[in-house]
């Protein structure tokens, strides 16, 4: 038997530990252990899937021994097994971060139990979503995740994040009923929602059609993947949740809707019909969000505007085509998920630390907070693009690939992707001097708990005699051991380090991308996987 | 593939009026305005099945064109689902939100407005820096600049 033939438990799992975590309600340390434990499973699972697609193999589930395209069929090929891997990876970082938290908050039974559970059907979504090889199967994969992140959302329920969920919801629900449109549609043009199946009988029908289609697909997950002018939603809903909610958000959400517009537009509709449109759209997609970010003083609010402008560099490796930038894209989302979700977990330490993620209140982190001060710096840098690190990296390859067949107007989207980059360090390094660098004293607003710790810190080192900056610095760590617990420090250094490690076998991971990107852009191994005798 | 025209017109008239309601700011209207956007979509999606047909169990003695096509109605079997969900979920987020606030208006988010207020005038970065011509103190840490005493 085929090991990829297990590969449905990477959503069962989580389903059915969301059923034993929710039966477990009332025994806190029971469902920690049974989520905690699902998950691990998961990523060993996973991690056995990506080793064996590892050589650019596909390889189809039928459910029920329905052959496609009248059964459900789910598809495993190296794409749909790296975005399993890392999401798994992301999440239970995230949810050791969660559990730790909630371990030191002293979380009692209550309304809040439902975390555990919503989380894990939430990844049993973004799972589904991955493996679909049917439209439709997609749009459940989206449903899933999207209710389970309706209840994250909210969670509490006080009246700013009823506010902010109201937004998402609609919003949500919008491009949901704007997919379905598009998958009556298109079974109306082909009958037929198997991907597979589609991917040969679309490219059958007129242009006009085929573009409105087309459109539709774009349109639906153009809004879930937060592409401007569908963005809006995100930077306004995403930082009112607990952080790490938005963490896993970050992480995840926007990068299913990526995953789906690759897929149309490598399997579905290959002719690269609105390549130009994409340009356009990842441009102002890019430099709209980082000015968004420029703008902001509120920390996560700034993350959540560079989330969606880094969506646009993914849209232009889209729109660019070819092998090296598809390869270049997939290495990227890889990367954007790690340390967009590494940034938010340390805002929400900051929040803990100091009280607030708002850079106006804040100051003296360097001194004050070791530990945070790197757990920030390296996925900042990593978020800025400055070399070595694989935010660098997969820059460089998709302008490289870009810049290898380049007419004009690429070349404008080029110059808005260095822009886009530079702006992104700068609001890091603006970020960086008034949290950590300056004074406490000197932030607009102070805040006299992080003045009093500055000016105790101060007063060790003061004392003199060869010890005190030893001294300053115990007492900096004490400080900080107080207000984070170890588990959240551990749990987001453990995700640094995967980012980190995305740069050091860089090697292996681009050239595993690029087989991957090769496969996409043939189709025929997806085609020939699903629909063995056609 | 035959059409029903009168069909077609109401997944219109459904889906207008239903994206008209959830433009509206009072919640209830919202909910409103997403039930007629999902019944829309469904009647779409049965408008894709093609003509009527009999019930899609397998007869040796029946030609396979007189089926009706079963696949539109499974699909809209877990929309419908999917829609009861979402609409559960918002009249719980609706209670909540009057409990809260005793209205059902989707509110204003202050972060926001308070950005947009902001001026470009940034005081950390913006404002005049006092500055050195000189490098030498006096006794008194006054600086010493070229041309005095």
């Amino acid at each position: 038997m085929n090991f990829l033939e297990l590969s449905p438990l990477a959503v069962l799992l989580p389903i059915f530990g969301a059923g034993a975590a929710f039966l477990a309600r009332r025994r806190l340390r029971t469902q920690r252990l049974i989520t905690i434990g699902i998950l691990c499973l998961t990523m060993v699972l996973e991690i056995g899937m990506v080793a064996a697609v590892w050589g650019g193999e596909s390889y189809a589930i039928h459910i029920g021994g329905w052959d496609a395209p009248f059964g459900i069929a789910l598809m495993v090929d190296g794409f749909s097994a790296f975005m399993l891997l890392i999401s798994t990876v992301v999440s239970l970082a995230v949810l050791l971060y969660a559990t730790s938290q909630g371990l030191a908050d002293g979380d009692e039974p209550g309304p809040v139990s439902v975390f555990h559970p919503a989380y894990l059907i939430l990844l049993a979504g973004v799972s589904n979503a991955f493996l679909a090889a049917d439209l439709f199967n997609l749009y459940v994969g989206f449903e899933i995740l999207l209710t389970a992140s309706y209840v994250l959302l909210t969670l509490g329920g006080t009246a700013e994040r009823i506010r902010a969920g109201t937004t998402y919801v609609v919003v949500s629900v919008v491009s949901s009923v704007i997919f379905l449109m598009a998958i009556a549609m298109i079974y109306a043009a082909t009958g037929t929602v198997n991907m597979a199946d589609l991917a040969v009988k679309l490219p059958e029908l007129d242009q006009g059609p085929q573009l409105i289609l087309h459109v539709l697909l774009l349109i639906a997950f153009g809004i879930k993947a937060a592409v401007f002018p569908l963005s809006l939603w995100l930077p306004d809903s995403y930082p009112t949740a607990p952080a790490p909610v938005t963490a896993v958000f970050a992480g995840l959400l926007t990068k299913v809707g990526v995953y789906a517009i690759v897929r149309t537009e490598t399997l579905l509709f290959p002719g690269g019909t609105v390549n130009a449109a994409l340009l356009v759209v990842a441009t102002l997609t890019m430099v709209i969000g980082i000015l968004g970010a420029l703008a902001q003083t509120d920390f996560k609010r700034m993350l959540s505007f560079t989330l969606t402008s880094h969506i646009g560099y993914l849209i232009f490796g889209v729109a660019v085509g070819g092998p090296l930038a598809i390869a270049a894209t997939i290495y990227y989302v890889g990367h954007h998920i790690i340390v967009q979700t590494s940034l938010f977990m340390v805002a929400g330490l900051i929040e803990r630390r100091a009280g607030s993620a708002n850079v106006t209140k804040l100051g003296s982190l360097a001194k004050l907070s070791p530990a945070l001060t790197i757990l920030f710096f390296i996925p900042a840098i990593n978020l800025g693009g400055i070399p070595p690190f694989s935010g660098f990296l997969g820059k460089f390859g998709l302008l490289h690939a870009a810049a290898a067949n380049a007419d004009a107007l690429t070349w404008a989207v080029i110059g808005a992707g260095l822009l886009t980059s530079l702006l992104t360090l700068l609001a890091i390094i603006r970020v960086w001097a008034r949290m950590f660098w300056r004074r406490a004293a000197d932030a607009e607003v102070p805040s006299a708990q992080l003045v009093a710790e500055s000016t105790r810190v101060l007063e060790q080192t003061a004392v003199g005699g060869a010890h005190a900056p030893y001294l300053g610095r115990k007492l900096a760590r004490e400080l900080e051991a107080e207000s984070l617990p170890w588990g959240m420090r551990y749990a987001t250094g453990s995700l640094v380090v995967a980012g980190i490690a995305l740069t050091v076998f860089a090697g292996p991971i681009f050239a595993f991308c690029q087989r991957v990107a090769a496969e996409l852009i043939a189709r025929e191994p997806f085609i020939n996987a699903v629909l063995p005798f056609s | 593939m035959s059409v029903n025209i009168t069909f077609l017109v109401i997944t219109g008239v459904l889906l207008a009026a239903g994206f008209y309601l959830v433009l509206e700011r009072t919640l209830t209207r919202v909910l409103l305005g997403i039930m007629l956007l999902g019944n829309g979509v469904n009647l779409l999606i049965l408008t894709t099945g093609g003509r009527r047909g009999v019930a899609p169990l397998f007869d040796s003695n029946r030609d396979p064109s007189e089926y009706s096509d079963p696949l539109p109605q499974a699909l809209i079997l877990t929309a419908i689902v999917i829609t009861f969900a979402v609409t559960a979920f918002l009249l719980a987020m609706i209670y909540r939100s009057w409990a809260l606030t005793s209205a059902d208006i989707v509110a204003d988010d202050t972060e926001d407005i308070k950005v947009s207020q902001s001026t470009a005038y940034d005081e950390e970065e913006d404002s005049p820096v006092a500055e050195d011509t000189t490098e030498f103190v006096d006794e008194e840490g006054r600086p010493i600049r070229e041309g005095e005493e």
